[in-house]
């Protein structure tokens, strides 16, 4: 669970400074979203910074993390969420102020070892024994996704660990402790650090990414801001670079 | 009463302070689905998370009492430098946070680590996502207390009866076991005690280095940080057998190992 604060004072100058567009105070959103959009929400937020003068602070955890944390009564701006379950969760609590959008897709691919040692070509091989495969817990929807796409390719995988985030997964592949991992692809476009086996479609599992504005936004304005740059054409061209597909 | 009596604002804060530990307590008790705490204390899956959160826990506080007695021992005869530098060594795992130290463990004891890596190129070992990894994760975190609580009590020892002992001809592990041990109990039992407290609760190097799956690394923490994400009655429930069974192995072997006063 990673925060990433960004320096509100130097901003505040930095805004004084450059006089805001539109004459608007200068801003600041707080965004929870799903820990794989960490790589492209960091560059979003860049752009954003730049182009209207919005910082962002980001909560980037487990979808169902976060989900818990909002029901709890958690403040925050903007909800990302990793499927449309739990953002349906938060809106049968009456927290979504607005409506939803889905606004990327993920699927999974299979993550080994650079060079792929153990030779890993299909899900079918997670099944083989004496391989250490690292899957997420089925409460998260990484986890829940992987269940389906083995159950897609009729494969039956006994996995070391289930691990409460897919970034879990992810260290453990990349660190050399796991042999393969079941991840969103958007993870190994972005980690660098591990080689990505394609799933085929026909046993693969897309993910709906969707996005809300939050009853409790203290900057509504904001809030809409970031939303919308999300979905344009700059936001999407950010998330296909990071791995996603675009709507 | 030979005693004197407390100030009033010793007092008070003992009772914030008192407060302050009882209140979440409290709430987990007041919010809890008591008619989940029957389905859940029955459930399989329950008894397997206890029954390895107990197994774990007590494993290592024993290998903390066999490596920790002796380590705290030569801390409580150095001075100066070496000291300081042997006590923050051992104190480093209970200020990382412990989801570095079992990065570290990887980094040590994992496939690829300083003695995994021969390890597994000889013998096929791997230690990680095993029982034995869960029971390494909790004793680097919760060693250190055991060896900071003997170290304390060796220092504030009385050592003129090993001194007797050494001049009537004892030799130096006679004296070792038959004096210093004895003597050193209640600090032993304290020790081992908050070492046991502080594996039975472990979670962020075990998970990191255990790994989570259901009867081989899944301890009560694990598996109660699971279910809270997807049923927090059942993540309550779980929460409050392992406060009871902790609650009443602490309140019992004190009593047995030290007499009620």
């Amino acid at each position: 669970m990673i925060k990433r604060g960004l320096a509100v004072a130097g901003f505040l100058v930095l805004t004084s400074c450059g006089g805001g567009v539109g004459g608007g105070p200068p801003s600041n959103i707080t965004v929870f979203a799903a820990a794989s959009l960490q790589p492209a929400f960091d560059k979003i937020a860049a752009r954003v910074k730049s182009q209207y003068y919005l910082a962002t602070t980001f909560n980037y955890a487990g979808t169902q993390t976060l989900t818990t944390q909002l029901i709890q009564g958690a403040q925050a701006d903007v909800f990302a969420s990793a499927d449309t379950a739990h953002m349906t969760t938060v809106q049968n609590g009456g927290l979504v102020g607005g409506t939803t959008s889905v606004f990327a897709h993920n699927k999974l691919e299979i993550a080994v070892e650079r060079g792929n040692p153990k030779r890993i070509h299909s899900l079918a091989d997670l099944a083989r024994s004496g391989l250490v495969v690292v899957l997420a817990d089925p409460s998260v929807p990484a986890g829940k996704y992987a269940q389906e796409a083995l159950a897609n390719a009729h494969v039956t995988v006994h996995p070391a660990s289930l691990e409460p985030q897919v970034t879990g997964v992810l260290s453990k592949v990349a660190l050399g402790e796991a042999d393969a991992g079941i991840v969103y692809v958007s993870d190994i476009v972005t980690s660098g650090k591990v080689d990505g086996i394609a799933i085929p479609d026909a046993e693969n599992v897309i993910a709906d990414y969707s996005i809300a504005r939050l009853n409790s936004a203290w900057n509504r304005a904001g809030a809409d801001e970031f939303f919308a740059y999300v979905l344009s054409s700059q936001g999407q061209a950010i998330l296909s670079g990071a791995g996603f597909e675009t709507v | 009463m030979s005693q004197a009596r407390i100030p009033a604002p010793v007092l008070a804060l003992a009772a914030a302070g008192l407060l302050f530990f009882l209140l979440p307590l409290a709430g987990l008790i007041v919010r809890a689905p008591w008619g989940q705490v029957g389905p859940a204390l029955v459930a399989p899956e329950t008894a397997t998370a206890l029954g390895l959160s107990l197994f774990c826990s007590v494993t290592a506080t024993a290998v903390a009492l066999v490596l920790g007695i002796p380590l705290a021992v030569v801390l409580s005869r150095t001075q100066g430098t070496l000291r300081s530098v042997l006590r923050a060594l051992t104190t480093l795992p209970m200020v990382l946070p412990p989801v570095v130290g079992g990065v570290a463990l990887f980094l040590a004891f994992g496939r690829r680590g300083l003695v995994g890596e021969p390890l597994h190129q000889a013998f096929g070992i791997q230690i990680p996502f095993t029982t034995a990894a869960a029971v390494i994760a909790e004793t680097f975190v919760a060693m250190p207390f055991l060896v900071i609580a003997v170290e304390g009590g060796l220092r504030s020892m009385d050592h003129r009866y090993e001194e007797a002992a050494r001049a009537l001809g004892a030799g130096s592990w006679r004296v070792f076991a038959r004096v210093t041990l004895p003597l050193l109990r209640p600090a032993i039992f304290s020790g081992a005690v908050l070492c046991w407290a502080r594996a039975l609760g472990e979670f962020g190097a075990t998970i990191t280095f255990a790994g989570n799956l259901p009867g081989r690394t899944q301890t009560i923490p694990l598996a109660v940080y699971v279910a809270l994400e997807t049923r927090p009655e059942g993540a309550i429930a779980l929460s409050l057998i392992l406060l009871a069974v902790s609650l009443a192995i602490l309140i019992g072997m004190r009593d047995r190992w030290l007499g009620s006063p």
